[in-house]
């Protein structure tokens, strides 16, 4: 084994403008392997990022429920189920799991909201919003509020509001002015605007008002219990198992982002598999490459594999040594790509800062021990055809040359 | 002296059906431990197939081949490999030395193969042999930096390396000016007397196989003189 290392080391050391020429080639490959990695998985997070980073990964919610059926199960009779709208949906004993939920691993941020719907009323302008109190201490936990205001501040108490800016833009208010909040349920109370956010996204900008949860119960009429549950979770990707975790131990209904984002994961499905056609073409290339490198050495160097089996080498020590050389260009190739990969996409900056408009490369995604490993085993792969022609060389026919 | 090599009705055919070339034709040959034999004949005669044959690269169509007392005839690419490696050594018209390797490194070449790395016993012997070739100046000299007389000189050593039974040389000297054919040719008898190895030498040299104490003839695939 030791000697064959050496001999293809030797071939591979004795042309070295060629073998310098072959790793480049391979190197250039990997680079555009981990470049694609990067890129793909960048934008996949600055997209996420900038789409889910603002809303809940996990909502809890009362499950629905549907009326009972007061005929038994297989009478002839015509039935009709109406669904209970009655009464509204409220987490009654949500004070019970809150501890345990906020202590679960993975989970970054709870938040018990109490949601409706309502007016905001200045003069003769009437805006309908979606009303959501929150508690004082958690009003950037699941949309950091603090972090997009553009006027005011926010801390929420019983008096005061926090709106959009394309809200505010509309009534033509500011920070410090009085705006009349009207619920669905008739309930109206004038709160002062203490801040003025902008997310970016206009359902949230021109729609949303954040009032306190002791503000919400007034306005909704909801002494107790909570409209839902929103969760933020370390890594986002664990939602769903996150979701059916929570559905099984709670019995409530547990809803991940992922549900009401398809058309984003779909195009972010789309958009890995367009990356991994180019990195397979970057394989394929490497292989290619390698592969046919490998056979004019082969054709090259008939003469010594000859030599070679004529003086007792095996098939399977010259398959050995063209192996090895398959592996090492692979290894060095690869080593070589990946260091310059990291190199070439260190100076980005990360996607979650990077600028609208900038290239969202992500050095973390770059793959690079994926990348070594592919590309050390397509080498190897490469180089069994030659190793195998070589092999199968006939000292006689090569002797006599 | 005990019998070293012998084969008997030894058939060799290339190509099948009409164009089915016969080279051997029931060949006979025995040669004895130690000796020093000259294979002569015209191009074509089946000099060359012969050689092959008896060095293991190649099988009979038919006729038994023996050696050390193993019949060789029937045995697998593998067994033929080792079988090769341990007993048999080739010096050839054309060096055949691997250009990338130093002169050291060519010699030790068939022991490294045997034993998978170069040892330090193996390299004491490769610079022995070099030393009795009169290249002691040039073990680390690459193969393609020596003169056609050194290299061949390199490819003699190289075929003692293992102390084979049989070397088997094909016009060894066939490539080189006069005097270095000579000295290759004083080196082998050299080695003959002196270590017992048997040499088949096959020339079209006159004065190369009277150098040689035995001479076969092989005339269109047969031995018609020994």
């Amino acid at each position: 084994m030791l000697y064959g290392l050496k001999i293809a080391w030797r071939y591979l050391t004795s042309n070295k403008a060629q073998t310098g020429l072959l790793i480049a080639g391979v190197a250039m490959g990997v680079f555009v392997f981990i470049f694609m990695s990067a890129l793909i998985g960048g934008l996949a997070s600055y997209l996420v990022q900038r789409t889910v980073g603002d809303i809940a990964h996990v909502t809890l919610e009362a499950p629905a429920r549907d009326a009972g059926l007061l005929l038994p199960e297989g009478t002839e009779a015509l039935v009709v189920l109406q669904k209970a709208t009655g009464q509204r949906e409220t987490l009654r004993t949500a004070d019970a799991f809150l501890p345990s939920i906020e202590a679960m691993d993975g989970v970054k941020a709870v938040s018990p909201q109490i949601v409706g719907n309502g007016f905001v009323i200045r003069g003769q302008s009437r805006a309908p919003v979606g009303v959501t109190g929150l508690e004082a201490d958690k009003v950037s936990a699941i949309a950091d509020l603090g972090k997009r205001l553009v006027a005011g501040d926010t801390m929420l108490t019983n008096s005061t509001v926090i709106i959009g800016q394309t809200l505010a833009s509309d009534l033509g208010i500011g920070v410090g002015q009085v705006i009349r909040l009207q619920s669905d349920r008739n309930v109206e109370r004038p709160l002062v605007v203490t801040g003025i956010f902008s997310i970016g996204l206009d359902a949230l900008d021109s729609r949303a008002a954040f009032v306190s949860i002791a503000t919400a119960r007034t306005l909704f009429a909801l002494p107790q219990g909570l409209s839902r549950v929103e969760i933020k979770l370390d890594d986002l990707n664990q939602s769903e198992d996150f979701a059916r975790r929570m559905a099984a131990d709670t019995g409530l209904k547990a809803t991940p982002w992922t549900q009401g984002n398809a058309q984003l994961l779909d195009g972010l499905r789309a958009q890995a598999s367009s990356g991994n056609l180019i990195k397979a073409f970057a394989l394929i290339t490497i292989v290619i490459g390698v592969a046919s490198a490998l056979l004019l050495s082969t054709y090259r160097r008939r003469p010594e594999i000859g030599i070679m089996r004529a003086f007792g080498a095996s098939r399977a020590f010259v398959v050995f040594v063209f192996v090895v050389q398959g592996a090492l260009i692979g290894l060095l190739g690869g080593l070589i790509g990946a260091g310059l990969g990291y190199l070439a996409l260190s100076p980005f900056p990360l996607p979650e800062n990077a600028q609208p408009g900038g290239l969202p490369v992500d050095v973390r995604q770059g793959a690079y021990g994926l990348a070594i490993t592919l590309t050390a085993i397509g080498a190897i792969l490469a180089s069994i055809l030659p190793a195998r022609a070589a092999a199968r060389v006939d000292p006689v026919s090569v002797i006599g040359q | 002296m005990s019998v070293l090599v012998e084969v008997h009705d030894l058939v060799k055919t290339y190509g099948e059906g009409e164009a089915a070339t016969r080279v051997l034709k029931g060949l006979e040959m025995v040669l004895q431990t130690g000796e020093l034999t000259a294979l002569l004949g015209p191009s074509g005669s089946g000099k060359s197939t012969l050689l092959t044959i008896l060095g293991t690269l190649m099988q009979p169509t038919s006729g038994q081949h023996v050696m050390l007392g193993q019949d060789l005839t029937r045995a697998r690419d593998a067994e033929l490999t080792e079988f090769r490696n341990s007993h048999i050594g080739f010096v050839f018209q054309f060096h055949h030395l691997l250009p990338d390797f130093t002169a050291l490194e060519n010699v030790i070449f068939p022991t490294a193969i045997a034993q998978g790395r170069e040892t330090a016993r193996a390299r004491r012997r490769g610079e022995d042999l070099l030393e009795r070739v009169g290249l002691a100046d040039r073990m680390d000299f690459r193969a393609t930096q020596l003169s056609g007389g050194q290299k061949q000189r390199v490819a003699v050593a190289r075929a003692l390396m293992n102390q084979p039974e049989l070397v088997l040389a094909d016009e060894p000297t066939g490539n080189l000016d006069r005097e270095s054919a000579t000295q290759v040719m004083e080196l082998i008898a050299e080695i003959n007397q002196q270590e017992q190895t048997t040499f088949l030498i096959s020339t079209h040299d006159e004065k190369i196989a009277a150098a040689c104490r035995r001479q076969i003839k092989v005339v269109d695939g047969k031995t018609v003189s020994d």
